[in-house]
């Protein structure tokens, strides 16, 4: 009984052990990140380096002011993963719905060429791609990935599956028989009924805009259209490396999101969890 | 993944209903209306699925039909076009480092991915444990670097792997009397570096759907096997492994695709030109056609991509649906 119960311990002992050693090293590079952005460069050059947060967390960060437009960065990546979100979560919805409840010729092919074409990695038609942006004349132009951004064929499936099984046929039928467009229908009936799809599907669009990294390169030469991914990279540029800057600038970059995410943690665990597990 | 032909059932049941009263005599009016409304609906259904179809063809089919031709052509985006046949796949064959870049990101990509599997099903076991509390801290904490961007996880990985004697992997690395490395220009280092940046930001991200997985997984599997004295090993081995394949196959694939395209790590890690220790892929490709013009060389690179993700998934998927059958056949054995 007693050998039982000292197993126990043991296990438990072991079990927390390793998770905290885990949880210290998931949250040591943010850490490390304060650190760094509250520091001035020659105290991070010193051996050993900083350890603790020094007094420099202003100045720093006007040094990033004074190297990339952070706010105007900030304010593109904004304006760009809130309208693919708002933009995918209404015409995949709509997408989701026609394949869901109507009936029309091909509607199979259709939609399994859908499902196709999320096997296409996206670098395969990247080329040509820039050069249909830069004949739009879209080249440093937020349209440049807000526009293909609203092509989802992920977001069409989810829709479809969620749809499918969350909107009952009576209802339709009973808005129908109220002299409800097929419209009407989508916006009074569909919509209330899936906003919690919306929920899943928009914090997975949104993080993954968010953090776009290759495509923005390449369409936003401009510095005052980069998105907060290519200005952050481009603290990297100078020969001579100012951490505190440079981690400042990250640092800053990523409270925002450490904030949205402690306050709707769960939402947001779930929906990256049903999001890979429900495809 | 759900068969598309699963709620045909519930549609058909709107076209009886809709049918149903067109075929009662007499009824003229309805019958009228039906017959619109299922015209109506199949207009609706096009209308409403027409915008993928429309960006696609501009964003999706055209370019990548567009990337088949102009790999057969040598072209700098400004001047003519000038058909050049297979040269640009024998340039880029004949270029080393081509194959550098390929052999790196198979091994970035073995070196970030596999161990961070492995441990994340521990940990995914451990916080699926009954015998600790605050598995929602703990969660929280792990699950925490997936929401920095990767460009953000680049910098600071770049930062904590500085080449300078001061650089914080450095710095331990002379506290216990090693020689310091520099990270950026050598073979290993930079493979190291770059497989830590994925390794950190990602594990999280598959404890928690590994954790889904295993929540799925009914107790009473793991009792029973306690009762026959089954060791935690053979617990993970003999019900975790086997009952979690889905989910393994899903992050095997995800995660494989993934490190195929693997570009900011390297890019932000040794600057925008890269260099040889750890060029990747894609950033071979960027190369090619953003610094150097030459976008024919360059589409030849995105087409041998798309083969290498096609044969690379396809056979990762092969294997790791083989991994969880011996287990399974040795359980019934035992």
């Amino acid at each position: 009984m007693k050998s039982e119960k000292n197993k126990i311990r043991g296990a438990q002992f072991v079990i927390y052990s390793g998770l905290v050693l885990v949880s210290l090293a998931s949250l040591f590079p943010f850490y490390w990140m304060f650190v760094m952005a509250t520091n001035t460069n020659d105290a991070i050059n010193q051996t050993p380096p900083a350890m603790v947060p020094g007094g420099n967390l202003v100045s720093n960060f006007e040094a990033v002011l004074n190297s990339i437009p952070f706010f105007g960065a900030m304010l593109n990546s904004f304006i760009v993963a809130s309208s693919i979100t708002l933009g995918v979560l209404i015409l995949c919805s709509l997408a989701g719905f026609a394949f869901a409840k109507f009936e029309f010729p091909g509607r199979t092919l259709l939609f399994v060429f859908i499902l196709g074409t999320m096997m296409i990695p996206p670098q395969l038609g990247l080329i040509p791609q820039y050069f249909i942006i830069t004949e739009l004349g879209w080249l440093s132009d937020l349209r440049a990935v807000i526009v293909p951004g609203l092509m989802n064929a992920f977001g069409i499936f989810w829709m479809r599956q969620y749809i499918a099984s969350a909107v009952p046929d009576d209802i339709i039928e009973a808005a129908r028989i109220d002299g409800c467009s097929n419209f009407r229908i989508y916006w009074n009936v569909i919509v209330p009924i899936v906003l919690p799809a919306f929920a899943t599907l928009g914090i997975i669009v949104f993080m993954a805009i968010w953090g776009d990294y290759l495509w923005p390169l390449v369409v936003l030469q401009d510095q005052s259209m980069h998105t907060i991914q290519v200005a952050l990279r481009s603290l990297m540029d100078d020969r001579v490396r100012d951490f505190g800057m440079i981690l400042s600038g990250t640092f800053w970059a990523t409270v925002p999101l450490i904030v949205v995410f402690l306050l709707f943690n769960r939402l947001f665990i779930k929906s990256i969890t049903d999001g890979a597990v429900k495809s | 993944m759900a068969e598309p032909k699963h709620d045909y059932p519930n549609d058909t049941n709107i076209d009886e209903k809709d049918q149903k009263p067109s075929k009662q005599p007499g009824s003229d009016t309805p019958k009228k209306r039906n017959f619109t409304q299922r015209q109506r609906n199949i207009a609706s259904g096009y209308l409403f699925i027409s915008p993928f179809y429309l960006l696609f063809a501009v964003f999706g089919v055209f370019p990548i039909l567009f990337s088949f031709y102009l790999a057969f052509f040598r072209w700098d985006g400004l001047g003519p076009m000038e058909f050049v046949g297979f040269n640009n796949f024998a340039i880029i064959f004949n270029d080393p480092l081509f194959w550098k870049s390929i052999y790196n990101t198979i091994i970035i990509g073995i070196m970030g991915t596999a161990p961070q599997l492995i441990v994340a099903i521990l940990i995914a076991f451990a916080l699926n444990s009954a015998l600790i509390r605050m598995k929602s801290i703990f969660r929280l904490a792990i699950f925490l670097p997936y929401v920095t961007s990767i460009v953000a996880v680049a910098i600071v990985f770049s930062v904590i792997f500085s080449n300078q004697d001061s650089g914080l992997v450095n710095s331990v690395i002379v506290f216990f009397g090693g020689d310091p490395v520099t990270w950026t220009r050598s073979e290993w280092g930079t493979k190291f570096a770059i497989s830590a940046m994925v390794f950190w930001r990602w594990v999280g991200y598959n404890t928690i759907i590994y954790l889904a997985g295993m929540q799925s997984i009914p107790n009473d599997l793991y009792e029973a096997a306690k009762m026959d004295g089954a060791t935690i090993r053979q617990q993970i081995q003999y019900i975790t492994i086997p009952m979690l394949k889905p989910f393994i196959l899903f992050t095997v694939f995800t995660a494989t695709i993934g490190a195929l395209q693997i570009f900011a790590e390297p890019h932000i890690f040794q600057g925008r030109g890269g260099r040889p220790e750890g060029i990747s892929v894609v950033l071979y490709l960027y190369r090619d056609a953003f610094n150097s013009n030459a976008f024919g060389t360059a589409s030849a690179t995105a087409i041998v991509l798309f083969f290498i993700i096609i044969i690379f998934s396809t056979m990762n998927m092969y294997v790791t649906n083989r991994i969880g059958q011996p287990a399974k056949r040795k359980k019934v054995k035992a």
